[in-house]
């Protein structure tokens, strides 16, 4: 199971990227190997706000559909458009291709308060 | 309530599995992954631990009129080393559970019902045997259940055994024979809409008998498939699951399984409402659908046509065989035509869908 050190985590199994003002989000690897084969992700819109904690979009494994929470809050600026015909990227390369949306923050220091590698290493293992 | 283990739980662990509840048990919803095995039973094999399932024995002079009298299907047309498919109904025409019969001698058979309804299918049974010379026996606990599906099944079983199992036929069975030196009961029965077989044996013997197939099979391709890809392969071939598209309150009729309601055979339970039924014609039935709009149905979805909601998604998923996503719902008659355009209700949007025939699936006759 991959836990890159450059990111940040929550417990809810979301990674985040920050890059400047944008934080690019997407699920852990822990997360898509609990899921199993994906083959759907509903895609929020581009420009839509989100609010941390709070639903904003939908991963769909053969067997359930799972809520994903948004890590922080902020506009989305840009989807991973590739995900609609090939949701399985997640499966492949949770960390790259497979990442989700590109949040514009609404406040710089969101993510610092996110788990870091350490931490979140720690709540994955004790997950499985 | 503690969740029940089969014999072989050790061995899903040992081989991955990811262990989940279902219907009272755990079991492994998969090993490798839920596509990689479907595939694997549509393409090579895979090997499936069903030993939750539930078996009760009935016996006795009057077994034969017993059962004709719970059952739907015609028990008289059974023959000895047979197996027959078939619904249970209440008298109100809705399903107590469908179940295999299996004829082991005149005055004997072993019926084969859905591991969560055991409890509920033995007390309907019990309260239904008054006046038959009949005795019933759960033996479920002292059952293991292996199946072994795909087009490659007969190959890997026939090196483990002198039974001549390519001639065994559909929906037949060999009461006792040697697989891997363990005794079985052999039947070329299963869910997943593939040649294959089932394999009953003692619990004790189970662990060894998977081993030995898995070792058979793994050059050829086989894999172990857990409860996940059994419901993608049943689904794909339409085959119902109590509890979606049969339930105490949806008949076979609705269901589909006409074909295994025998309304000329004599009385049974559940004759006069499914006759009626029959007889006024059908006010909703379940139908196949593709989803032509971007989404998965899921299971207890609302169904809408023109406005109106007209029933309720049973099961939706992604097909892997067909790379679509695909379901089945209970729905009012008029709109159960193929071609009829439905929407599904997923997370409080509409998304279109259109009636399609059943089953999605069907194998190549060899």
């Amino acid at each position: 199971m991959k836990i890159p050190k450059e990111l940040r985590y929550t417990k809810d199994h979301e990674w985040v990227r920050v890059e400047g003002t944008v934080a690019v989000v997407g699920i852990t690897d822990f997360a898509q190997l609990q899921l199993g084969d994906i083959v759907f992700v509903e895609l929020p819109g581009e420009g839509a706000m989100v609010k941390a904690g709070e639903s904003f979009t939908v991963i769909e494994s053969v067997k359930a559909a799972s809520d994903i929470y948004a890590p922080v809050s902020g506009k989305i600026v840009k989807v991973n458009a590739a995900l609609a015909d090939a949701p399985d990227l997640i499966n492949q390369d949770p960390y790259g291709d497979g990442w989700l949306v590109a949040v514009e923050l609404a406040d710089g220091s969101e993510p610092d308060g996110l788990l870091d590698n350490d931490a979140y290493t720690r709540l994955a293992e004790e997950g499985q | 309530m503690a969740l029940k283990q089969t014999p072989l739980y050790g061995i899903h662990r040992r081989y991955g599995g990811r262990i989940v509840e279902f219907g009272g048990w755990s079991l492994p919803v998969q090993y490798t992954g839920i596509k990689e095995e479907h595939q694997a039973v549509r393409t090579k094999a895979g090997l499936f631990d069903v030993s939750h399932m539930g078996e009760i024995r009935v016996e006795g002079p009057d077994a034969s009129a017993f059962l004709q009298k719970l059952v739907t299907n015609d028990v008289f047309q059974l023959e000895k080393n047979q197996v027959l498919y078939t619904p249970m109904c209440y008298e109100h025409g809705g399903t107590v559970d469908d179940l295999l019969v299996y004829k082991q001698r005149e005055d004997s058979y072993l019926l084969v019902v859905n591991a969560s309804n055991t409890e509920k299918d033995w007390d309907w049974l019990q309260g239904n045997v008054r006046g038959f010379a009949a005795k019933l026996t759960d033996v479920s606990g002292e059952t293991a259940q292996l199946a072994l599906q795909g087009p490659l099944a007969g190959r890997i079983l026939s090196n483990l055994t002198d039974a001549p199992v390519g001639g065994l036929n559909y929906y037949r069975f060999m009461p006792e024979v040697a697989v891997a030196d363990k005794k079985v009961l052999l039947s070329r029965t299963g869910y997943t809409g593939e040649y294959g077989f089932e394999l009953y044996c003692r619990p004790d013997d189970a662990g060894d008998l998977w081993e030995a197939i898995m070792d058979a099979g793994q050059p050829l391709g086989l894999l172990p498939a857990g409860l996940g890809c059994r419901d993608t392969l049943r689904f794909e071939a339409c085959f119902p699951l109590y509890g979606h598209e049969l339930s105490a309150d949806i008949s076979p009729l609705e269901a589909g399984i006409g074909m295994f309601v025998k309304l000329d055979k004599g009385e049974f339970n559940g004759r006069e409402a499914l006759h009626k039924q029959k007889t006024n014609g059908l006010a909703r039935r379940i139908a196949g659908f593709e989803m032509t709009g971007r989404g998965v149905a899921r299971t207890g979805y609302p169904v809408w046509a023109e406005g109106e909601c007209v029933g309720t998604v049973t099961t939706g998923s992604y097909a892997p065989s067909l790379d679509k996503n695909l379901g089945l719902a209970l729905i009012r008659a008029e709109r159960a035509g193929t071609g009829q355009r439905l929407d599904i209700e997923i997370r409080d949007k509409n998304v279109s869908a259109q009636v399609i025939a059943k089953p999605f699936y069907k194998r190549e006759e060899k």
